[in-house]
């Protein structure tokens, strides 16, 4: 295959995988890598590469808006940006250690994390009921707009969120991911921040999250950019389409269509870690 | 929080921040189409062979690599440089954040915000960009 013909195809495969990332708030990079490995036989630290600059693209145009309408939470996601980013590092350095049959089967373990909760959907917030002190001294605690007026909210357990988002950073770091829906849970379930505060600050942390490893993927010639530019325009055009399309969608199909299709790239990636290991 | 005289408010540095996520990732996405179409122009009939790793030559891993390549005459480079710009987006939301809490005298925030930055500038320029393994 040429270039010719194969920049087009994986502009497809990226574009596809951004329009489903930004509907179902999955983000377009935990579908790219297992597309572009298991379809196109891609080397998956090329393809991780290609992922990770792919994810600046989408959560930076995303985050974009989010952060005008004053959903993101600027200070909550500036402070656990250092737990993220240490995270980021770390998994950056443990990439290049890791031998690509272990990569693909935590890929593929992370994929069916994906799988489970697309298909449970979304989450209602719990109510706050012991205010960290934490929180109060880094000045987390915040508002967002709401159809009754700004809504304030108090966040707690700072130091378990804290942990969980250098978890979401290493991740982040290994596997080229956004890793968002980890920081989702650790936002939305362990610090009580309200659901649309922490998907949209999720969002906002995911680009600095991923500036942090993508240094170390550059200089590990990770970052190819023959394959990069098809990802990064792919996802990006498909992640807009998506975003546009949020409010006509059946967002209950999609997660379930979604769901489907991971679980079998879940699978596919565990057992091509595990050949490859016999 | 910033005094009421002090015209620097969190809402003023969301605005900006907004502007220049904004900005930034329609600025490198128009340079990788650049660098993407001339690559294709030049290189369109060569094959890849991205499914064995030897990881991108050594001019596209540093970012002084990268800025010294990129021309006419080296569509990857070109496409290279609006990659590292793309990774340069955030990194320059951190600066800007880091300007605007010191302008809202938000010593705590002008701390951690100057930790991330550090650790950006470390991942970009650190002793592995050098090309040291």
């Amino acid at each position: 295959m040429t270039n010719l013909e194969f920049t087009p195809l994986v502009f497809g495969i990226s574009a596809v995988a951004g329009c489903l990332g930004a509907l179902t708030g999955l983000g377009g990079g935990v579908v790219v890598t297992p597309a572009l490995t298991l379809l196109l036989g891609v080397d998956i630290r090329y393809a991780i590469g290609a992922s990770l600059v792919s994810v600046i693209a989408t959560s930076s145009g995303a985050a974009s808006a989010y952060v005008r309408e004053g959903y993101s939470n600027i200070r909550i996601g500036m402070f656990l940006e250092i737990a993220t980013t240490l995270g980021a590092l770390l998994g950056a350095f443990l990439a290049t250690r890791t031998p690509t049959a272990i990569l693909s089967v935590i890929f593929g373990l992370v994929l069916l994390h994906a799988a489970w909760q697309s298909s449970r959907g979304r989450r209602h917030d719990e109510k706050s009921k012991q205010p960290d002190p934490l929180a109060e001294r880094f000045k987390l605690n915040g508002s967002y707009p709401s159809a009754e007026g700004p809504r304030k909210y108090q966040v707690d357990r700072v130091k378990t969120g804290f942990s969980l988002m250098f978890g979401a950073g290493t991740l982040s770091g290994l596997l080229g991911i956004g890793s968002g829906a980890l920081k989702v849970i650790a936002m939305d379930q362990a610090m009580h921040v309200p659901f649309k505060v922490s998907t949209t600050t999720s969002n906002f942390m995911i680009g600095v999250t991923a500036a942090a490893s993508a240094g170390i993927y550059l200089s590990r010639g990770y970052i190819e950019p023959g394959l990069a530019m098809p990802v990064m325009l792919g996802v990006l055009t498909g992640s807009l389409i998506g975003a546009r399309q949020l409010i006509g969608a059946k967002v209950r199909v999609l997660r379930w269509i979604f769901a489907a299709v991971v679980g079998v790239m879940a699978i596919e990636m565990i057992l091509t870690g595990v050949k490859a290991k016999l | 929080m910033a005094a009421p005289s002090n015209p620097w408010t969190d809402q003023r540095l969301e605005v900006i921040i907004s502007v220049l996520l904004r900005t930034g990732v329609v600025i490198a996405a128009a340079v990788v189409l650049l660098g993407g179409i001339c690559f294709l122009s030049r290189h369109g009939h060569e094959q890849p062979e991205y499914h064995v790793f030897h990881g991108a030559p050594e001019i596209y891993r540093s970012v002084s690599g990268v800025i010294h390549a990129a021309g006419p005459s080296n569509c990857p480079a070109v496409i290279q440089l609006g990659l590292l710009l793309l990774i340069l987006t955030p990194v320059t939301r951190v600066a800007f954040s880091l300007v605007g809490f010191a302008l809202e005298r938000d010593r705590i925030y002008v701390e951690l915000t100057s930790i991330v930055l550090v650790i950006l500038i470390y991942s970009l320029a650190g002793p592995h960009a050098n090309g040291a393994r």
